[in-house]
């Protein structure tokens, strides 16, 4: 394994029940790239990213095989503190879910279960936080509004920057666009160009155009297979694999 | 030629069931206004200043209610700082704590029985098991106690439903930045289902400020204002029935029944509006 690549999958399998959702994928996922997942619904790649942050140990009828090492360390192991992984790797949703509290207290929320206290940290958190997801202009007025009066793009922004707080190392984003304008969207892929200086991050996108706005690399899913992964440029003009290249093409999905 | 089934026009249907809404609600309305009425209308005569806070005298036929008051208010107290931890803290461990597996189920399903359990059988197992076994005797001890057993299903499974309802969504995000259960629970479940808990225990209290026939056999029904745990007293609506049972005076048992409408209606206003606030300032 060398240095650059900071998740290395190995052989994973994911059962929901008797479904197999998963199947014996392995790849490795860079530090500081965007990998963009793409694949037709029930491919596996939502329950491929919920692997990343142990997410899927919600679900009781869920099971997992294989190893998931992040920096060397399988996460998978009895030892893993998964509360401290979560924090490490980070997640946005679909729908953005702000907590039913105010802009700020929906930013600390994790700093705070951290055990930080004082209001100047906080403040000076929540104002880091809001402009790395480029929200801090429109919300900085009402700061103490509920989270619920913004609107679905800035929700989604606000979703991030909460990510953020923690500092993670890795952020999932699980079609973090699907519910928004394409104004909205355009915002939200600018906010993570811009965050992979800092950090690495998995995409999933039902929207092909977009893994290939913003993703450096494109991993194509299909039906719990990893059925290419590459270059983002190789991916789309010379796809290895025909299947890849008739679901770019719309063909099928 | 098919058969021509008669049918009212959709606007006649229309009226017509909009006149048998109005009409049960009406109805229902009426009865309710109607009981309310006749009670405050027989018992506030005898209401007054001396009524609230003198003692018992004469068994009932004169003096006041305050021991009862007294009595209710320890009682229901007790029984709620019993009934409300454990409950709300079974329900958390049911919802937050297993996975769904059979003992859970069997665990709800007998909850469930209990909640529709009659609260005379309650009041039977405090005789035998707190006053009788336990030798607490006759007191707000075994009163509370017994009356805890009695709400403890309901709080069980009002809680669970609350805890229920709030969104995976809001567990998820907050597990995704890195807090524990507890935290979760804490700081997301449980603010998010507080409405729910607390009209459970509403309904509680509502319940145990109207409950009798536990408290007859567990809390007995001294008439002296009580100043321990240990000591019986009665409470508003076991003074009410020993009132009109031993046909001791109507007056007072109506004057000790306005009192008690009244203070469940004084509750539920208060608490509903704490609610709303609450929740208003949550969402605002």
């Amino acid at each position: 394994m060398n240095d650059d690549t900071i998740f290395v999958i190995n052989n994973l399998r994911v059962w929901y029940g008797a479904v197999e959702a998963v199947r014996n994928i392995s790849c490795g996922i860079r530090r500081h790239e965007i990998l963009g997942i793409i694949g037709p619904a029930n491919s596996g790649k939502t329950s491929f990213l919920r692997t990343l942050n142990r997410l899927n140990d919600l679900v009781p009828s869920c099971r997992t095989e294989g190893e998931v090492l992040l920096n060397g360390v399988d996460i998978y192991s009895d030892d893993m503190p998964v509360p401290e992984l979560r924090k490490r790797v980070g997640m946005v949703f679909a729908l953005p879910v702000p907590l039913p509290m105010s802009i700020m207290d929906n930013i600390t929320y994790g700093p705070r279960m951290q055990g930080i206290r004082s209001r100047s940290t906080l403040s000076e958190i929540t104002e880091k936080c809001l402009r790395a997801a480029s929200l801090w202009d429109e919300v900085k007025d009402r700061l103490h509004v509920s989270a619920f009066r913004l609107s679905g793009g800035q929700q989604q922004r606000l979703c991030i920057a909460r990510t953020l707080a923690l500092q993670p190392d890795v952020i999932l984003f699980d079609e973090p666009c699907s519910g928004l304008d394409p104004i909205s969207t355009a915002k939200v892929e600018a906010t993570m160009v811009e965050l992979k200086q800092r950090h690495t991050i998995v995409l999933v996108t039902n929207n092909t155009k977009q893994a290939s706005r913003v993703s450096d690399r494109v991993a194509f899913f299909l039906q719990g297979e990893l059925v290419e992964i590459g270059a983002t440029d190789r991916i789309f003009t010379a796809p290895r694999d025909r299947r890849t290249e008739d679901y770019i093409a719309g063909r099928f999905g | 030629m098919t058969e021509q089934r008669f049918r009212l026009p959709p606007r006649t249907t229309q009226a017509l069931v909009q006149i048998l809404l109005y009409l049960a609600c009406g109805v229902a309305i009426f009865i309710l206004a109607f009981v309310i009425i006749f009670i405050l209308k027989n018992g506030l005569p005898v209401v007054t200043w001396r009524f609230l806070t003198g003692p018992v005298v004469d068994m009932g036929k004169a003096g006041g209610i305050f021991p009862s008051i007294v009595g209710t208010v320890f009682i229901t107290g007790l029984a709620l700082c019993i009934a409300t931890p454990l409950g709300v803290g079974s329900a958390i461990y049911l919802t937050e704590y297993t996975r769904p597996t059979r003992i859970t189920r069997f665990i709800r399903f007998g909850v469930e029985c209990l909640a529709g359990v009659p609260s005379i059988i309650f009041g039977l197992f405090g005789f035998v098991f707190f006053v009788v076994t336990l030798r607490l005797g006759w007191s707000i001890l075994s009163g509370g106690l017994s009356l805890a057993a009695m709400l403890l299903p309901t709080i069980i499974r009002t809680s669970e439903e609350a805890i229920k309802a709030v969104p995976v969504s809001y567990r998820e995000v907050s597990y995704c930045l890195g807090t524990t259960r507890w935290q979760t629970v804490v700081h997301s479940v449980l603010p998010s289902a507080l409405p729910g808990i607390l009209t459970g225990i509403i309904l509680s209290i509502g319940r145990s400020v109207g409950e009798t026939a536990v408290l007859i056999f567990t809390a007995g029904s001294a008439i002296q204002t009580p100043t321990s745990l240990m000591q019986s007293a009665r409470t508003m609506s076991v003074h009410f029935y020993l009132l009109a049972r031993e046909g001791i005076s109507m007056q007072m048992a109506y004057g000790t029944a306005a009192i008690l409408v009244i203070s469940i209606l004084i509750i539920n206003i208060i608490s509903y509006g704490l609610m709303h606030r609450f929740i208003s300032r949550r969402t605002r």
